[in-house]
């Protein structure tokens, strides 16, 4: 079969294991060593995995949960029950027993595969709930000996299982698949209201991947570390549509506590990460940083500031004249050489990061250092790509140009839509929303409110269009905008506005802890918890300024200096998908907050200088509890606008 | 007679015979009775919790049957056979392995060198061969390794492998002394105190680990320890002493009823 006949992962896993069988599919360090397992081994092991789960009784179309970190056996797991003809329904690992019974119940799963003990408490737990389930696989097999085996085993016994079966049925399931068959479902993380089930084709994930490797010229060589949810499509396309697709490496963590050690030993060529990862790492630069000698941190800030005007040029192709380049290389070779490969980004040739607006400052300094890093954006519905910045045009406030195949148009009323081969199907068992989110010849509604620049054709994202809504006196009102440009600055970690429908608008701040906690150990500031660091009356201090600074830069804005921050409180609980404040990929869920913090929201207008509030939290083994505050209520400084001015003279 | 009848556990494990049969134990330091004829004994299989008020005699107890402390009366059984006087490291050759109440880690070594100094019974090439890493001993180091990484990854502490011990947090440490008790492969698990001083999340992982080892490689395990929840929830039998002298052994549910424990616990005035 020549590439282009080729429509499904199983016929991708096929060409792999010939074309090539001897390099490696996948990678993880467990007891100290990278373990590798090459195309035609993973080939086999998937095999084994799918006539197990035949001979287990998973009939065509079913659906089996996968739950657990990243680990080369679960991804096996899943193309296996996608060779077996069922479709694998990946879940966060974090999430809570009631999430997992929700999903578990709308998708009907018949089998779950667990990681762990930990997952398949979890799942025990809500088992009763979900009616048809039955079966449950785990990986590692710790602490569960004394559990019930009667409908559960081991993946090995599993695959022991699938070595001496038949395998005529599976051939058999085989040939009916085509591009048109579910390839996999994938659960919204939703912001609003239940998570909903996202059915993707092979058709979808095979011709995005295919589509996204020719534009970025990925290889077959390349090297990926699968460390963000499996239940998120972009690792999916990443570790499993374009890694199947090219053919590169899947490398997994020996632990989520060792993945930066793990970055390093790999040094992936191929690399995503969310803003909020690219910040982490930054934020710990700068704090090593001021614990160097003298002469190194001159070394580097020089250095720093020379690449902040000649990396990007370099990077872009961009004429520069001799003497920066020279100074360019000498200044890689002593600063930037040694950072990348203490990051991990060494060997780097196409980085993106999406999820959220990244700010300038951040972008600018991994594009300086010579890192290539890029902005994509995209959404589960659309298989991931729906823009990508192309090499030479990589700008820190635009998402880029429509992916190969993609078409974009902006509705009147500003709502970005998109026809693409990614578009999925449907929303499962859910035809309303299905029908209300992409019309009958495909176009697909984005949520998300934007614009195209005309010199450009790069598209241009706003806000959630949801969000977006009008002041009490009709200007417009973008919180996330606003949330954005705080969110900019290191100290704070998350930043939630309001003022839809009002006359001003009010904010709350999380500080990161990280580097609040860093600075205070740099002044002397002694405090006992988070709650006490974040009502430090120095830490409201910083964060008035930053918020002046904010409200400076938004009244520059025509269209939104309505937006301006008049007061503000900096909140005494970090924001957590725990106690549904976010989703489980770190999206502020607005509503929630709006609700459960209704009487600071409140204080916060009527101004008064003080709040006391009781919040319920949720500990990680599901237990809950309350936390106490009086939280103070700060006035920022506002600067006064054009139209504010002209009202005042009247 | 020795004990050899096997009995099941609510939870499906499989208690087996004495391995440890402690008669009659009197020790003392000069004037001071720390042990006051104590007898008691340890099953293959089970977790055998010691507990007491400050000063009891509870790490007197677990040294004397680490062979650290040798008694003035009484005899230690083991395996059926009475135990002569031992060093430390024979005790340890005989699959008994211990952690220390105050950590003794050696700081300055890494976390994986200090667990592989737990293998050291299971090396035989001299330091010259291991210098040169040469011959048998290369290939032992290799054997070695792979045990102390099984461990390694048993407990979680991958991510801390090549910290020196000196800055890791004190509930790692914790952690890190176990791993190296684990290494030797012991069959009888002697922990002195292995929650003290641990928040509630290091406290929960901490019993998780010890009911993994016992069910995991079926290792015996004689634990001291204050935190009361904890030796109810965990162990299978307890051994209650107060002042030196035996004053409970039985069940949790037995010991917790015990009118002598709880005197012993809430304090009633000693004549």
């Amino acid at each position: 079969m020549t590439d282009t006949a080729l429509r499904t992962i199983p016929q991708f896993l096929d060409r792999n294991a010939t074309a090539f069988a001897g390099s490696a599919a996948y990678r993880e360090k467990e007891f100290g060593i990278w373990q590798e397992w090459t195309w035609a081994r993973a080939k086999a092991d998937i095999e084994e995995l799918a006539l197990g789960l035949i001979a287990e009784g998973i009939e065509i179309g079913e659906h089996i949960a996968v739950i657990g970190r990243n680990r080369p056996q679960l991804y096996m797991a899943m193309v296996a029950a996608q060779c077996a003809g069922a479709i694998p329904v990946p879940l966060y690992q974090d999430a809570v027993g009631e999430e997992i019974a929700y999903v578990l119940g709308h998708c009907a799963a018949k089998f779950v595969i667990a990681a762990d003990q930990e997952q398949v408490d979890k799942v025990l737990e809500v088992r009763d709930q979900i009616e048809g389930l039955r079966h449950v696989v785990y990986l590692d097999g710790r602490g569960l000996r004394k559990y019930d085996h009667s409908a559960m085993s081991s993946m090995e016994a599993l695959q022991e299982r699938g070595r001496s079966a038949d395998r005529a049925e599976l051939d058999r399931r085989r040939a009916q698949q085509t591009g048109a068959t579910t390839c996999v479902m994938l659960y919204t993380s939703g912001t609003t209201g239940r998570p909903k089930g996202v059915v993707l084709s092979h058709d979808n994930i095979v011709e995005t991947s295919k589509a996204s490797s020719t534009f970025d010229g990925l290889r077959q060589t390349d090297e990926v570390l699968a460390y963000l949810p499996m239940a998120w499509v972009g690792d999916f396309i990443f570790s499993i549509g374009q890694a199947m697709v090219t053919g590169f490496c899947v490398n997994c963590p020996e632990s989520e506590h060792t993945i930066m050690h793990d970055l390093r030993e790999i040094g992936p060529t191929y690399y995503f990460a969310p803003p909020r990862v690219f910040e982490t790492q930054l934020t710990n630069v700068m704090i090593r940083m001021e614990d160097a000698g003298a002469f190194k941190k001159k070394l580097f800030h020089s250095a720093m500031a020379h690449a902040k005007m000649i990396g990007p040029k370099l990077l872009d192709g961009e004429d520069v004249g001799l003497g920066d380049r020279l100074r360019y290389k000498l200044n890689e070779l002593l600063v930037f050489g040694p950072l990348k490969n203490t990051l991990g980004l060494s060997r780097v040739r196409v980085g993106y990061t999406a999820g959220e607006a990244i700010g300038p400052e951040l972008f600018d300094f991994y594009r300086s250092i010579g890192i290539n890093l890029k902005q994509l954006y995209g959404q589960t519905e659309a298989s991931v790509f729906i823009t990508q910045q192309k090499d030479n045009e990589v700008r820190s406030d635009t998402v880029g140009t429509p992916t190969p195949g993609v078409e974009l148009k902006i509705a009147p009323s500003g709502e970005v839509f998109y026809r693409s081969p990614g578009t999925f199907q449907e929303y499962y068992n859910n035809p309303e929303s299905t029908a209300s989110t992409k019309d009958p010849e495909g176009w697909v509604a984005t949520g998300d409110a934007g614009f195209i620049e005309e010199a450009t054709g790069h598209l241009r994202i706003i806000d959630r269009a949801k969000d977006v809504g009008k002041m009490a006196d009709g200007a417009l009102f973008a919180p996330k905008f606003v949330e954005n440009k705080l969110k900019f600055f290191p100290e704070i970690y998350e930043a939630v506005v309001f003022g839809a429908g009002k006359d001003r608008c009010v904010a709350f701040l999380n500080i990161d802890l990280t580097a609040v906690g860093n600075w205070a150990e740099r002044n002397n500031i002694a405090y006992a918890s988070y709650q006490e660091l974040a009502g430090h009356p120095r830490v409201i201090e910083t964060m008035r300024s930053h918020v002046a600074a904010v409200n400076k830069s938004v009244a520059e804005d025509e269209m939104l200096s309505g937006c301006q921050i008049h007061r503000f409180l900096v909140l005494h609980k970090q924001l957590d998908a725990d106690d549904e404040e976010m989703t489980r990929t770190q999206k502020v869920k607005r509503r929630t907050i709006e609700a459960k913090y209704a009487d600071l929201i409140a204080g916060l207008y009527d101004g008064s200088d003080e709040v006391y509030t009781e919040t319920e939290v949720t500990y990680e083994d599901g237990r809950k509890g309350a936390i106490r505050a009086t939280l103070q209520m700060v006035d920022a400084e506002v600067v006064p606008t054009l139209g504010k001015v002209l009202e005042a003279a009247e | 007679m020795l004990d050899t009848q096997t009995t099941t556990t609510a939870d499906g494990r499989t208690i087996g015979g004495t391995v440890l049969d402690l008669r009659n134990i009197t020790l003392r330091f000069g004037g001071v009775e720390a042990i006051k004829n104590i007898s008691f004994d340890i099953r293959e299989g089970e977790i055998r919790a010691i507990i007491g008020p400050n000063g009891a005699g509870k790490s007197s107890m677990l040294n004397v049957i680490s062979g650290f402390y040798i008694p003035q009366e009484g005899e230690v059984w083991f395996r059926g056979a009475p135990r002569p006087p031992m060093k430390p490291y024979q005790v340890a050759q005989q699959g008994i392995a211990r952690t220390f109440q105050n950590i003794a880690l050696f700081e300055g070594m890494s976390v994986l060198d200090n667990v592989m100094t737990g293998r050291l019974g299971y090396m035989s090439s001299n330091l010259f061969a291991q210098g040169l890493w040469w011959g048998r001993a290369a290939r032992e180091e290799v054997e070695n390794r792979e045990a102390v990484e099984r461990v390694i990854d048993f407990l979680e502490i991958q991510a801390i492998r090549k910290t020196p011990v000196g800055r890791l947090p004190y509930g790692l440490k914790k952690r890190v002394e176990l791993a190296r008790a684990l290494a030797a492969e012991p069959k009888l698990l002697l922990l002195d105190e292995p929650m003290a001083g641990m928040n509630v999340e290091e406290k929960e992982d901490m019993s998780r680990f010890i009911l993994d080892v016992n069910d995991e490689f079926g290792t015996t395990i004689a634990l001291i320890e204050h935190d009361m929840g904890v030796v109810m929830d965990l162990s299978d039998r307890v051994v209650v002493m107060d002042y030196g002298r035996k004053i409970g052994d039985g069940t949790p549910d037995e010991v917790r009823s015990n009118q002598d424990v709880i005197d012993a616990y809430l304090g009633v005035a000693h004549d």
